[in-house]
């Protein structure tokens, strides 16, 4: 078996791709700017009936499903043990450690005091659903972020070489790094399963972060075993995003793609997503609420569209084994996925979200998806930076010798 | 503002601290979200209501909002639109057709209803709100950071936000008027109201008021004292001549509106215990394996 080794991929940084997504970064970053000078209000499209929009329900709330992929593949690889998954970690890593931080940054622009973000550190309210997410993510974060310093580490010791008066330091830094990474490689186990508990309890705690809402959720998706719904589709969503984000990276920098690791993963979505999909369907005969499918709504057709699209044509494609065993079926089953369960946040916090005294109905302003596209699109323009700039990607090696360093994540 | 915040922070050290020690009981006996038995209520009689909108006027100029001139007042049109209260007007009164007799129309006076088990208590991130003593739901504009979850979570749709403003946004309801109330007086609305349609009183006392009024009156009210069971109880309490649910009143159950969301919650954190445990487990799988692991390789050699 030939090895693989996480190096940094070389190849220039702007394509005609990549300037088109700093565009729409460009674009989102200044409706940002637009919220921060004439409020909320001003850029988007909530009112007193709708006190949350896509900034939460998509860039929040999805995007922590989303990074799911960061706990799966820490689970599978270093809890499990599944050494032959360690190629696929480190960028599951890198996007879990990108998308919660973006996460905290939608947090922080929806919120009316940004600068009050701290104040759950010192004030607590321990029957509070958000204040529970809010400290799980917060610690996740610093996590994700210690999780990732063994490839700061790695990519920089014995190369310090800081530019001008700065040089001085060079020899210190070296040194910082060298105790820091003997000091995490004794102690990362701790953070590891730290991470899935951690992650665990805030996915599952989004699903109950709805349920306070009672009647003014459509009951199609207001169940008590929300905070479990969450939780599996977290779980079965973690492996396609994966699966997804590595067949793009190896087409957008001319890789051959790891159709034998992602195959033997897609193999692991079946059973996942049977048991989300059996626990769908069984709280909608133990509750009855298919009574609601029988109208032509909103509602029933999204309620549709997610459990079809979303989780049965997928787990469909996972099954076969002749699909699951090519690059384009497993690309396009992981993108189903990943899209059933977006549709599934967008669902469960907007959608279903039907208040009393409702003047409009929401739907977000241009400003809203101009805002989540581009923190989107910074997203991937920070991912191609750093898998330019660290050993985060596996590519190919016969000759070189496994580094300690490639068997953590 | 710091002075404040680390009392606070010394505050939840000694819950925890308590809790840990196995007293987590303390945590619910904490003055927070105390029911006194004496805690005030309005009584709002519907079939009283002229629809004068004073007590609109009396609330803005008693928590300095910008209104126009009492007379303006008079103006009856805006009973064609359906109202709700927002962070510039935190009540309104509305006009519903009564069925029974067209001279009078039903007018409905619409607030914060200061829940007594309210989900704006229990959903706020930093325990912004507060049950108080005398029965009023308090925001506190030193903690709130403007997540806007209070009002994912009330029953009645009240908290409204203020969305224009880009520096210092507040969560504007009904205080109750807690700094007249301090100084004993009445809140503005009640003492402005001509025709004591509102009566200001102890919630039992008012209670008793209302079930005399339906039995001394029954062709005059439904059998229904809104407010009295709904989401657990609340402090403002209506009576009136047609079906709640008809004159714009939302259909809620008797159970307390955080009810279930707390119970998952307290379920998942039982003292820390399903986390530990969960941690526990992993540990021990990720051992168990490792030793696996190091055994086969050890056989291979």
């Amino acid at each position: 078996m030939e090895n693989h080794k996480p190096t940094p991929i070389v190849t220039k940084y702007f394509t005609p791709v990549v300037i088109g997504l700093a565009v729409i970064a460009l674009n989102g970053m200044l409706f940002l700017l637009a919220r921060f000078i004439f409020g909320i209000g001003a850029v988007t499209n909530l009112d007193n009936q709708h006190p949350w929009g896509i900034w939460i329900g998509v860039d929040v709330a999805a995007g922590v499903a989303l990074a799911a992929g960061g706990f799966t593949t820490a689970a599978l690889g270093h809890i499990m043990h599944k050494d032959q998954y360690h190629a696929i970690i480190r960028p599951a890593l890198l996007t879990a450690a990108l998308g919660y931080t973006f996460v905290a940054v939608s947090v922080m622009i929806d919120l009316g005091r940004p600068y009050f973000i701290w104040h759950p550190l010192l004030m607590w309210n321990g029957s509070s659903v958000l204040f529970e997410v809010g400290i799980c993510v917060m610690i996740y974060l610093t996590v994700l972020y210690i999780e990732f310093l063994p490839i700061v580490t790695e990519r920089f010791i014995g190369r310090v070489n800081l530019p001008g008066f700065l040089k001085k330091f060079n020899q210190s830094i070296d040194k910082l790094l060298r105790v820091l990474d003997k000091g995490l490689e004794k102690t990362m186990f701790i953070f590891i399963i730290a991470g899935v508990v951690l992650s665990c309890l805030h996915q599952s705690s989004l699903g109950t972060l709805m349920v306070i809402a009672g009647p003014k959720m459509h009951p199609l998706w207001q169940t008590p075993i929300l905070p479990l719904l969450f939780l599996l589709s977290a779980i079965s969503v973690g492996f396609p995003m994966v699966i997804m984000e590595s067949l793009i990276t190896s087409r957008s920098f001319s890789l051959k793609p790891e159709t034998h690791i992602l195959s033997d993963l897609g193999s692991m979505v079946a059973p996942l997503l049977g048991i989300y999909l059996a626990f769908k369907i069984g709280d909608m005969v133990i509750r009855q609420t298919f009574v609601y499918l029988t109208e032509f709504s909103t509602v029933s057709v999204m309620f549709t569209l997610e459990l079809l699209l979303g989780i049965v044509i997928p787990l469909r494609i996972f099954l076969s084994r002749s699909l699951s065993k090519t690059p384009l079926g497993l690309f396009i089953a992981s993108v189903l996925v990943v899209l059933g369960v977006l549709m599934n946040r967008i669902n469960n916090f907007l959608v279903a979200y039907t208040p009393p005294y409702e003047i409009h109905s929401y739907f977000p302003s241009f400003g809203e998806i101009s805002v989540t596209l581009g923190f989107v699109a910074l997203e991937v323009l920070f991912f191609r930076f750093f898998v330019i700039q660290l050993p985060i990607v596996s590519v190919p090696d016969t000759t070189a010798p496994q580094t300690k360093f490639s068997i953590r994540g | 503002m710091a002075k404040q915040s680390r009392r606070d922070f010394l505050k939840t050290y000694a819950i925890i601290g308590s809790a840990a020690a196995g007293l987590s009981s303390s945590t619910k006996a904490a003055p927070k979200n105390f029911l006194s038995e004496d805690r005030m209520a309005v009584l709002v009689d519907t079939t009283v209501c002229i629809g004068c909108r004073k007590c609109e006027w009396a609330c803005k100029t008693a928590h300095n909002l910008a209104t126009d001139p009492i007379e303006t007042y008079e103006d009856r049109s805006v009973f064609k639109e359906q109202r709700r209260p927002t962070d510039k007007a935190l009540t309104v009164v509305n006009e519903y057709p009564n069925t029974t007799s067209d001279k009078f129309p039903i007018n409905v006076k619409v607030q914060c209803m200061h829940c007594d088990k309210p989900a704006c208590v229990s959903a706020c991130i930093v325990g912004a709100f507060t049950k108080n003593e005398n029965g009023s739901v308090i925001w506190d504009g030193d903690k709130c950071i403007g997540c806007r979850y209070c009002m994912v979570a009330c029953p009645f749709q009240i908290p409204a936000f203020e969305f224009e403003k880009a520096l210092k946004p507040d969560i504007k309801k009904c205080d109750f008027c807690i700094e007249r109330t301090s100084k004993d007086k009445l809140p503005a609305c009640i003492e402005m109201c001509p025709v004591e349609a509102i009566i200001y009183g102890r919630r039992e006392d008012l209670l008793k008021v209302a079930k005399d009024r339906i039995k001394n009156y029954p062709h005059r009210y439904v059998n229904r004292i809104f407010g009295e069971h709904e989401v657990g109880g609340t402090s403002w309490l209506y009576l009136s001549s047609r079906q709640f649910e008809e004159i714009a009143f939302p259909k809620l159950g008797n159970d307390p509106a955080p009810g279930v969301s707390e119970a998952i919650q307290h379920g998942i954190f039982a003292y820390f215990v399903p986390p530990v445990a969960l941690y526990a487990l992993l540990g021990g799988v990720m051992w168990l394996n490792k030793n696996k692991k190091n055994h086969e390789s050890n056989t291979e050699n």
